[in-house]
């Protein structure tokens, strides 16, 4: 098979083109040159204490979070409740009301952003954190929607029927068994709503008020400049959160997962 | 049976949070961007409600926006192909191997996606820029004396775009050859076709509307952003994007955004609507399932 020893090595190349630029920003993060390029120095975790020391920086982390999760908070209650709708109820109009739920998704965001900010400008409202925790909370709702309705189809109504049948009521119901069999879903929502709202760039910088960044919008404003080492420090630290949170999250439930069987 | 027959609301209350979130934030401010489009700009930031086609009669005979609307369209497509190039094969790869932690090579898919759009953009500076990878390479060796370079043009805002926007492709044809039934091509070859032309004639129709998927979103995620050649493309590096961005930010000019904004969503809403005519939108959201 010389064919597929081809088609497997062009795989390798293209994986190393996805990850290879990611692996020199974590490797730069820990070089002493103060200068953010090659050649490599030495080792150093100058730039991660220089980067702590950044007042600005760590604002802009504050920021970032809390919007984050607010957003995902807020994103992952209306995608709930409008998956279990979709997934749970036959309605007339249901394949249009699902083509508007995705819709955030089609509008380009810089047209998206533009069009929030016009309106609040006709409503004679300066640009605040609420604007874009809104703003978060739409884009993030598409596939906070797309993630939960696919993890809701394979739960079993026979449970909750089952509920009812014994007793309980439907407040009852949902609390005791389509709660616990939903938060693996909530869970995956909530998750993804937050590194969206935490990764946007192209909408906040739009919607954010002056005098507010948040961390990509930070690192953006330092770009003007040149590459700051500390840069590579951020996103190293950025990747770690980013990749980290979702891979240990993931690994413990299957751990847990395993022992429970 | 009078009950029955009444409609079940239980739904409508299920959904109408999000439904008014939507109306409020996505469809009453795109009513918005067409209305302020008919505004007169004034000064900096001062506009004043009209009824007048200035800001069309500018887009439409001003050679500055033709050009910035052909760049944008240009660059998306090379894009798009390059994307498809080279998306396609690894996809065809994760999908047929026989490879055992086949998990492994989903998730290293996944992972960009929660990697920071910004860190992944400003990374190819390292790779291409004076101080980067290649041109530190090439020191060393001894092959040049200066530095290349390779920063701060279209090449490297096109490979900043790709990198992004590969996983989206890649995710797109892989949910579709997944889907194919494996006897297929060995029924193909059976019946006297070459590996090669089994391949083009079972799988790759097959597998089209993953691929169109994926070429629909990436072209519409490129067509739509300014942040990518703000960072890695020089002066004449813009898109249409970055008009509405320089309207609306540095020239405080609404209207003139507005109309820009406008333009910008017929024009990819044209795209989308293109495609909806010959592929179903849900294959878009199969990928996340």
């Amino acid at each position: 098979m010389r064919a597929w020893s081809w088609i497997r090595a062009y795989s390798v190349a293209v994986y190393l083109f996805m990850f290879a630029p990611v692996a020199v920003v974590l490797l730069l993060a820990f070089n002493s040159s103060q200068f953010s390029g090659f050649p490599i120095e030495g080792f150093s975790l100058r730039w991660f204490r220089r980067l702590f020391e950044n007042e600005a920086i760590m604002r802009a982390f504050e920021t970032s979070i809390t919007l984050g999760l607010l957003t995902s908070v807020c994103a992952t209650t209306l995608g709930i409740l409008a998956s279990l709708a979709l997934v749970r109820y036959r309605f007339p109009g249901k394949d249009w009301i699902t083509t508007l739920l995705i819709s955030p998704v089609l509008v380009p965001e810089t047209v998206l952003a533009v069009g929030l900010l016009i309106f609040l400008r006709y409503l004679s409202m300066p640009r605040s954190f609420l604007l874009l925790l809104l703003g978060h909370s739409i884009i993030a709702l598409p596939f906070v929607v797309l993630v939960v309705q696919a993890r809701l189809v394979g739960i079993r109504r026979d449970y909750e029927e089952a509920a009812r049948s014994l007793g309980a009521g439907p407040f009852e119901t949902f609390l005791q068994i389509t709660l616990p069999l939903l938060l693996p879903a909530v869970f995956a929502g909530a998750l993804f709503a937050f590194t969206i709202s935490f990764d946007n760039i192209t909408a906040t910088i739009f919607w954010r008020p002056a005098g507010v960044e948040t961390v990509p919008t930070q690192i953006f404003g330092m770009l003007r400049n040149s590459v700051s080492p500390e840069i590579n420090a951020l996103g190293f630290v950025m990747i770690v959160v980013t990749v980290g949170l979702p891979l240990t999250a993931g690994g413990l439930a299957r751990y847990f997962a395993r022992r429970r069987q | 049976m009078a009950q029955a027959r009444e409609q079940d609301l239980r739904p409508w209350y299920l959904l109408s949070p999000a439904l008014a979130a939507i109306a409020l934030l996505v469809v009453v401010p795109m009513s918005f961007i067409l209305v302020y489009s008919f505004y007169e700009n004034i000064d900096l930031g001062l506009d004043r409600p009209a009824f007048q086609f200035g800001n069309w009669h500018e887009l439409l005979t001003d050679s500055y926006y033709h050009v910035a609307i052909w760049k944008t369209l240009r660059l998306s497509v090379i894009v798009t192909v390059l994307a498809a190039l080279m998306g396609y094969v690894p996809a065809y790869f994760i999908a047929f191997t026989r490879f055992h932690h086949k998990w492994l090579l989903l998730l290293l898919l996944i992972i960009p996606f929660w990697i920071s759009f910004i860190i992944r953009t400003l990374s190819w500076i390292h790779i291409m820029g004076n101080e980067g990878v290649i041109n530190a390479l090439l020191l060393w060796l001894g092959v040049i004396d200066q530095p290349l370079h390779m920063m701060y043009n279209e090449f490297a805002v096109v490979v900043g775009f790709i990198h992004v926007f590969l996983p989206y492709m890649i995710l797109n044809v892989y949910v579709s050859l997944e889907g194919i039934d494996r006897n297929l091509e060995p029924a193909a070859r059976t019946l006297g076709c070459t590996p090669w032309q089994a391949f083009l004639e079972v799988t790759l129709p097959l597998s089209l509307p993953g691929l169109a998927a994926g070429c629909l979103l990436v072209f519409v995620l490129t067509a739509g952003s300014y942040v990518t050649p703000l960072i890695l493309g020089g002066p004449d590096d813009f898109l249409f994007g970055n008009l509405i961005y320089d309207a609306v930010m540095s020239e405080l000019n609404w209207p003139m955004g507005a109309t820009l904004s406008f333009t910008l969503l017929v024009l990819l809403g044209l795209v989308v609507v293109v495609y909806s005519r010959f592929m179903r939108l849900n294959q878009l959201t199969k990928a996340f399932g």
